[in-house]
């Protein structure tokens, strides 16, 4: 007969408020075989956890039911007190009475009886319940960082600091991301290059690290410290290694029109090209889509120029695979188009430009040399608009969240206008100033107080041309909402952050979730803001949702401090969830036939055939075997197996089944 | 083809019959099969739902059920201020099964699943081949299209075109040999209903529509709201007022300029009931 512990856990009032817990507790008791039954406030708390141990050690329990939260939240800690309590830990079932039942049904009888149903299943499943051990795997320890912006930089700096081998792939010619293009950084107003370059140099000279820039994750196979990952090398028709990065191809390369991606499209680059002049590596690639070789056939000027015969316009593509223990995701985000923005012209008008062309416009190393120029004619702007959460919190637009770094750097923006140019006038028009930080609100402060920017707290209903002049019609809240309306020389967007192009399909092959936005989802918003839901890949920056490069930098390194306690250990514990075909002693040896019907549906190529041979050698029997540490858990193969010689660890069919019988109550 | 209901609304029977008058001789022009529908009422705008909710969506919700049970699958709206009415009824009592039940008690019938097409719409799902056609008459002149407010706002309850800067009608407008001018003012709002509580203010919200139209060369303004052309054409006198310099674009319905570009005379158009003259050597380019 079974001895089994029932502890139901009130959550607060998170269950507590709708379920009869101590009715549930009284209910349970009486089911056959139950020992004790007891429900107590914080179950997962310190004394909560030893109300189990203790009943484990003077009862002798050989299993345990908490009814509580969701097994995602808590079955560890609970299997971890079974374990110290000496019970083997796979002897603990969850009754997941918090999202299953209180939070989705109205206080009354009917929930509590639903959450003793849940509790009941799990007794019964409990009684079935095997021991099972952990299965040990090894960890490659040799990290992938996806994306060679700040965060990407960052964590790879520290992965390989720590003593790793770091894989670094980046998408473009160089890395960098947007922080490369940025021109000062709030609220210090240091120069992003300054601060950014040194680091790139850093990532190109480390011994632990390998770049691969003009790259791309193609596909991603294993699972925690055991990934296989496909790269593609994107051919650039440049060898790297021949090459000296001497320029003479850029100089005489006759495409000189193709708008530059580095400067915001607002400058010109020429076919083969070096994104900037502080690109890591500094060395060109040709842009097939423009070079007039790959659309004529005829050209091949920089061929002829380049001195070290660098130039390799047939190499294709090349496919590599690496094996890595971890992967840390880093792709960043982009800034809405101002096409998006049909209020403000669709995009039709020059001189209405997003934040981000705006930095270009102010960086030194800019399209126009750090001057503010108008993109249409080229002239100083005297009178300049910032529109704050253009897109951004904005259901209307599909986009209700806030984009974070709007409210910083729009200030940053009128600040340098009014450096640059001191007879300018500026405005900005906003809802909310979001200046939540270090040095922020003062930095905001600033920018009012000291540099004469003008805040208007209302938002632009309207921008149009009008005789070479872009009227902006808003409303001033503070004043009773009034109406406004200037004619501005230029106006600058501060548009949503999105999602990268191509966020999506990443996640898919990378097998981590994502929100709506595209952007990444961490496994906890609060206590696991680096980790996905997929064990060994981790996120940092942008790709998550908007960040300023501060919060960028510091979970890059949180990501990477989570690789390097990952790579501390020789071996993984992993959760023995596993499908096991079952073996018996001779002359059975099993009752698999050897049919290998699960070899080919298995997903993750985790079975093989076995043979089975007596003392001579001489083959007995051909059985299927599964590698546990392939083996995902996914139990295709058990409901595939024709002769039900396949079970599911922790899951069997005999567990299920009684759990299942348990619900309706037989 | 099925036979489209029309709800014409008091506009089109009183201060905008030549709006009426050009939509029937424009459908006729067509081929387009369009009745009206039998013993509608009023739709309540401008002021029902200012007094009471429920008459807001009763008022409406009758006229829907009237067309539901007289056989009409499609309703046609010409009236701005109706197709709003009628559309927000039908968008909050789809979306409430509560309050549709509700309604249907007060008005003692069922609302029906009429779908509710404003003339653009109405157009471009039926007239578009039959215009290019019959197009006899291109009317070559540089127009601003002007669609105000109700036939594109709320967002959530009018599914058109591009919010900010529509295109129905500069596509419509095209097919009759116009040239529809890009413009800022599209969707600005004229004065609206206000055009005899406080004409000065529509005189100076509709001078800004038109100095921004005139001024980039539109000849004419094509509408398809009785309030947008009472406002533009009638009030014409407090509009110039507050102008550079007075304007003599004229006002023109869709289905007038349509019409004519079909064939039909302006005066088969109602043209001559325009408080701003209308002249095709005018308006059109040399």
């Amino acid at each position: 007969m079974s001895k089994i512990g029932v502890f139901v856990c009130h959550c607060g009032e998170n269950i507590g408020g709708t379920v009869d817990c101590e009715k549930v507790a009284q209910e349970a008791a009486k089911i056959p075989g139950v020992e004790v039954s007891t429900d107590y406030k914080y179950m997962c708390s310190d004394p909560g956890q030893t109300i189990i141990k203790n009943a484990i050690k003077e009862k002798g329990l050989d299993g345990v039911v908490v009814a509580a939260c969701s097994p995602r939240m808590h079955e560890s800690t609970f299997r971890a007190a079974c374990a110290e309590a000496c019970l083997n830990p796979y002897m603990c079932e969850i009754a997941n009475i918090r999202e299953h039942c209180s939070w989705v049904h109205e206080k009354g009888e009917a929930t509590t009886q639903k959450a003793l149903d849940l509790v009941r299943m799990q007794v019964e499943k409990v009684k079935k319940d095997l021991p099972l051990s952990t299965i040990k795997v090894p960890v490659t320890k040799k990290a992938l960082v996806i994306g060679g912006g700040i965060a990407g930089i960052q964590a790879a700096l520290d992965i390989a600091n720590a003593g790793h081998k770091v894989i670094l792939v980046e998408k473009e010619p160089s890395i960098g991301g947007h922080m490369a293009q940025l021109s000062e950084t709030f609220p210090t107003l240091d120069c992003s290059q300054c601060i950014l370059t040194p680091r790139m140099v850093e990532v190109a000279q480390h011994p632990n690290i390998t770049l691969y820039t003009y790259a791309e994750v193609e596909g991603l196979e294993g699972f925690i410290g055991n990934f296989t990952a496909r790269i593609r090398l994107k051919a650039r028709s440049v060898d790297l290694e021949k090459c000296t990065g001497c320029g003479m191809c850029t100089t005489k390369c006759p495409t000189k029109k193709v708008p530059s991606e580095f400067n915001a499209l607002m400058g010109l680059r020429t076919a083969i090209y070096v994104p900037s002049p502080q690109s890591v590596p500094n060395k060109p690639t040709i842009d097939k889509e423009h070079c007039v070789y790959y659309k004529t056939g005829k050209c091949k000027l920089c061929e002829k120029v380049c001195p070290t015969g660098a130039i390799t316009f047939d190499a294709p593509d090349e496919i590599i695979t690496e094996e890595v223990g971890a992967v840390v995701v880093c792709t960043g985000f982009d800034v809405a188009p101002t096409s998006e923005f049909s209020e403000y012209g669709y995009g039709r008008y020059k001189d209405v430009i997003t934040g981000l062309q705006f930095e270009r416009l102010a960086s030194a190393s800019g399209p126009t040399m750090g001057e503010i120029r108008r993109p249409s004619d080229g002239t100083v702007p005297k009178k300049i608009v910032f529109i704050a959460c253009a897109g951004s919190r904005d259901a209307a637009k599909g986009r209700p969240y806030c984009s974070k770094i709007c409210c910083m750097y729009t200030a940053k923006h009128a600040m340098l206008y009014q450096h640059k140019v001191h007879d300018g006038e500026s405005y900005v028009f906003y809802m909310d100033i979001r200046a939540g930080g270090k040095n922020y609100d003062e930095f905001v402060r600033r920018a009012i107080e000291e540099d004469g920017v003008n805040y208007i707290r209302g938002r632009v209903a309207r921008v149009y041309e009008r005789d070479g002049k872009l009227i902006v019609k808003g409303v001033d809240t503070l004043l009773g909402g009034e109406q406004v309306e200037i004619e501005a020389d230029m106006v600058v967007l501060a548009t949503a952050g999105v999602a990268n192009k191509g966020a999506e399909d990443l996640a898919q092959k990378l097998h981590i979730s994502y929100d709506k936005y595209n952007f990444f989802a961490e496994a906890h918003p609060k206590l696991k803001p680096v980790e996905t839901n997929t064990a060994g890949i981790f996120l940092a920056g942008a790709c998550q949702s908007p960040k300023d490069i501060p919060d960028t930098v510091a979970a890059a390194s949180g990501a990477a401090v989570k690789v390097a306690a990952l790579f501390s250990k020789d071996q993984l514990l992993r959760e023995p969830v596993v499908a096991v075909v079952n073996r018996m002693p001779p002359p059975v040896f099993s009752t698999c036939v050897g049919c290998s019907l699960c070899v080919d549906i298995c997903p993750y190529s985790a079975i093989t055939m076995e043979n089975i041979k007596d003392r001579a050698g001489n083959v007995i029997k051909t059985v299927a075997s599964i590698n546990p540490g392939l083996c995902q858990g996914c139990g295709t193969c058990v409901a595939f197996c024709r002769s039900k010689s396949i079970d599911l660890q922790g899951f069997s069919n005999e567990e299920m089944y009684s759990s299942v019988m348990a619900a309706l109550h037989e | 083809m099925e036979k489209v209901g029309l709800y014409p609304g008091c506009s089109l029977k009183g201060s905008s019959r030549e709006y009426g008058e050009s939509v029937v001789a424009l459908a006729r022009v067509l081929n387009l099969p369009l009745e009206e529908i039998k013993d509608w009422n009023c739709c309540g705008a401008s002021s029902a739902h200012a007094v009471s909710k429920e008459l807001s969506l009763a008022l409406p919700a009758r006229i829907l059920s009237l067309a539901a049970s007289q056989g009409y699958k499609e309703l046609l709206v010409p009236c701005a201020a109706c197709f709003s009415r009628l559309k927000t009824a039908q968008h909050h009592l789809k979306a409430d099964d509560t309050l549709c039940k509700k309604i249907e008690d007060i008005i003692g019938a069922e609302v029906g699943g009429v779908k509710i097409l404003s003339v653009m719409e109405w157009l471009e799902k039926y007239a578009i081949d039959a215009i290019k056609e019959k197009m006899t008459h291109p009317i070559k002149a540089r127009v601003a299209c002007y669609y105000g407010c109700l036939l594109v706002r709320p967002t959530g309850v009018i599914k058109g075109d591009r919010v900010e800067d529509p295109q129905s009608l500069d596509n419509l407008v095209k097919l009759a040999g116009a040239t529809p001018i890009d413009w800022a003012f599209k969707t600005e709002c004229c004065g609206g209903g206000m055009s005899i509580a406080a004409t000065e203010t529509v005189g100076k919200l509709s001078a800004a529509v038109l100095e921004d139209a005139t001024h980039r060369g539109a000849k004419a303004i094509i509408v398809d709201c009785p309030m947008c052309h009472s406002n533009l054409d009638m009030r014409r006198p407090y509009i110039n007022k507050n102008m550079e310099s007075p304007s003599a674009a004229p006002v023109l319905y869709i289905t007038q300029l349509l019409g004519m570009a079909c064939g039909l005379t302006p005066d088969e158009v109602g043209v001559g009931r325009h408080f701003v003259n209308y002249k095709e050597e005018a308006i059109c380019q040399k």
